[in-house]
């Protein structure tokens, strides 16, 4: 019965004897310039040039004055940086009608976004929260028909709705602009709490209930305070989409109450006198800040809910 | 005695599907009553149907005597614990076991005594300000037998709680469960799939499989006289072994196989008596006699060994017999080594036998 003990012992002993010596060991070194990664960082620097260089163009044109422009070299740094033009498109310049500048449509634009994604993800996320928790009856039905309605193409329903909106007497008005916004934000935003909402654990819905917790009360104590990042999601969908939309704006409102994306175009495209390049670049990225900084305030949870709603439904 | 709770001729479909067939049951006050079957028989959805968050397609279900079939899940007077906690994870501990109080409009000063109560049973009072984040598993699912112990209510429903746990706190939480049971005199019906926790835990044992209840007994009873040969394989670990062969009924009935033919004098028989068929000879392993001892069985057989498990208290070993197969337990220092002949004796007042065709006891 001795010889297996001993046996043993001489294996410990010449396992810790061959850990001194030489041979692969520790972490695998890896070639930094192996073929593999000379590819992927080559596609990965092409296609940020791709993307970034418009946006070099866009920023070193607005800083520019009118005279160096003309020397056409447009990727040339600023020799003189001015931002006359930024002032310009903000409060200078003329569209169509008037000619104070971006401003009246930013604050259009704020008027109309803050109501509809306010009202879009707070209608939303209660729906997604019912569909996805309660099963009420011809719940499946709803979401069917709902989900349909994300497929079917708003040009199809631009029309109808502006004879809805007369109807109802609020075509033209920011209020009939933030109801259309609202419900074609609906099926898209439904999905993604009511998949956000199966994600959660069944459990904890129960356990509520047995606490004897209602309808509200469980979707206000209970599921809101653990959806942060779903909501930072649905923000960022609809502040962007909302912000940048242009159809709806210029068919659901009057000219005074034209969102800036509508009122960019307008100066853009203005006929009279010279075309202003700086003006026009510092006018289109003064629209797309707001989007912008949305990302970038919030691109970390952005990735983080996605992927928890990605995980399941 | 009433019973507290009691289901009449209940039935679940979702959909197409019939999950509970008919099912009837009457639980005592203050029984233990665990609901054990293998995955998917239905056990979690009975606990809703009870619990009310299921709506049942038909049937009826009383607790404290009163019908609640319709009652919301607060009003029926229960708490429930389940498998993955379910703590609200961004309330202190505390704040969970409020939660249902608070919903019930109970006085403040009423709160706070029942949660200090709760703790000091469940010595969690250092844990109370504390996050469930900040809990480990163990202490999580104190937390949650905690707010269904707050509600002060007679019946608690137990799902799978301890499934998530080590094998060790598992052992130690089931045993805090039984003090508990012992100390609060409450109904409890505990779902598990765990047969130890069952045998060690349960008044009665209800065996489910396939939405129906197989047998209703008491452990003992069951683990004895199990009423069909899936409930035999079912509890017991290694399973009870089965001898193919057939029943020769008559005054003296004796059981065939190609192995052997015995006497089955001392066997008890269900009330219908001894049915002349193919059978099945099923026998727990500890029930086998090993060694020279076996010569004094009611019936011997030689068996070669094959295999052996030691597990330090007992050692199992397999051994076959003219081509059939025998798990036999023995003592923990039983000396043996495979491809050794032992004699084997067999007892048939200890065994069960089971119709082939019905499966059930004979
Ligand atoms: N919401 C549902 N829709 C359709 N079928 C369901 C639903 N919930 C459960 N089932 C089915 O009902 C049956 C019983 O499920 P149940 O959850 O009660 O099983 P269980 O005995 O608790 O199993 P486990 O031990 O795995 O928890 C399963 O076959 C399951 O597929
Ligand atoms: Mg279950």
């Amino acid at each position: 019965m001795s010889d297996p003990a001993t046996m043993s012992a001489a294996v410990v002993g010449s396992d810790a004897a061959s850990g001194a010596l030489s041979g692969p060991r520790g972490p695998k070194p890896r070639r930094r310039f192996s073929r593999r990664n000379v590819f992927i960082y080559g596609t990965l620097i092409v296609v940020a040039l791709y993307y970034l260089l418009p946006l070099y163009v866009m920023i070193v044109t607005s800083l520019k004055g009118m005279p160096e422009i003309r020397l056409g070299n447009i990727f040339a740094p600023p020799v003189e940086v001015t931002f006359q033009p930024w002032v310009k498109a903000w409060s200078e310049a003329c569209t169509g009608l008037n000619c104070d500048g971006l401003s009246r449509g930013f604050w259009n634009s704020v008027r109309i976004t803050v109501p509809s994604v306010l009202l879009s993800i707070a209608i939303a996320s209660v729906n997604g929260y019912a569909l996805a928790n309660w099963r009420f009856k011809g719940a499946d039905a709803f979401f069917t028909i709902l989900i349909f309605g994300a497929f079917i193409p708003y040009q199809v329903m631009l029309y109808p709705i502006v004879i809805l909106l007369r109807e109802m007497g609020i075509y033209g008005t920011l209020g009939g602009l933030v109801m259309v916004h609202s419900i074609f934000g609906m099926p898209i935003l439904t999905l993604l709490f009511r998949n956000y909402f199966t994600s959660l654990p069944e459990e904890l819905f129960k356990a509520a209930r047995v606490d004897g917790a209602g309808f509200w009360q469980i979707y206000l104590q209970i599921m809101l305070p653990m959806s942060l990042p779903i909501f930072v999601v649905a923000m960022i969908l609809q502040v962007t989409g909302i912000w940048n939309d242009f159809l709806f704006g210029v068919v659901y409102t009057k000219p005074d109450l034209y969102p800036m994306t509508v009122q960019l175009n307008n100066i853009v495209n203005s006929v009279q006198g010279v075309k202003e390049y700086n003006v026009n670049m510092a006018a289109t990225l003064l629209t797309g800040l707001v989007p912008l900084v949305i990302y970038f305030v919030s691109g970390k949870l952005f990735v983080r809910g996605i992927a928890a709603g990605a995980v399941k439904g | 005695m009433d019973p507290s709770i009691s289901i009449k001729n209940l039935k679940l479909s979702f959909g197409a599907v019939e999950v509970l067939h008919d099912l009837n049951l009457d639980i005592g006050k203050g029984e233990f009553l665990v609901l054990l079957g293998s995955s998917g028989c239905g056990k979690s959805t009975l606990l809703n149907c009870i619990a009310g968050l299921l709506d049942v397609t038909d049937g009826q279900i009383h607790i404290g005597g009163q019908n609640v079939t319709w009652e919301e899940p607060s009003k029926r007077g229960i708490g429930m614990v389940f498998q993955s906690y379910a703590l609200y994870p961004q309330m202190t501990v505390e704040g969970n076991l409020a939660f249902g109080l608070k919903n019930a409009k109970i006085p403040k000063p009423e709160i706070k005594e029942r949660i200090a109560r709760a703790a000091k049973t469940l010595q969690m009072e250092p844990l109370l300000k504390r996050k469930p984040a900040a809990l480990s598993g163990g202490q999580r699912q104190r937390v949650a037998i905690g707010r269904a112990l707050v509600r002060d209510v007679d019946v608690f429903l137990f799902d799978e709680p301890l499934s998530n746990l080590d094998a060790k706190l598992r052992a130690d939480l089931r045993v805090e469960i039984k003090q508990l049971h012992q100390t609060l005199g409450n109904t409890m019906i505990y779902v598990t799939h765990d047969q130890i926790e069952a045998m060690t835990l349960a008044d009665r044992i209800a065996i489910m499989r396939g939405g129906s209840i197989l047998q209703l007994d008491t452990p003992k009873e069951i683990y004895n006289r199990p009423a069909t040969k899936y409930v035999a394989e079912f509890i017991g670990s290694p399973t009870m072994n089965f001898l193919d062969g057939r029943i020769e009924g008559g005054a003296a009935p004796r059981f065939t196989s190609d192995v052997a033919s015995f006497d089955l004098a001392g066997y008890e028989f269900t009330p219908q008596g001894p049915q002349a068929g193919d059978a099945w000879f099923g026998i727990r392993p500890e029930h086998i006699i090993v060694g020279p001892e076996a010569a004094h069985s009611p019936f011997q057989l030689e068996g070669q060994v094959e295999l052996v498990e030691p597990l330090g208290s007992d050692t199992l070993a397999r051994v076959t017999s003219g081509g059939q197969r025998l798990w036999v337990r023995m003592d923990g220092q039983a000396d043996i080594t495979p491809g050794q002949t032992l004699p084997l004796g067999l007892t048939p007042a200890l065994a069960n036998i089971f119709d082939k065709t019905t499966e059930a006891r004979l």
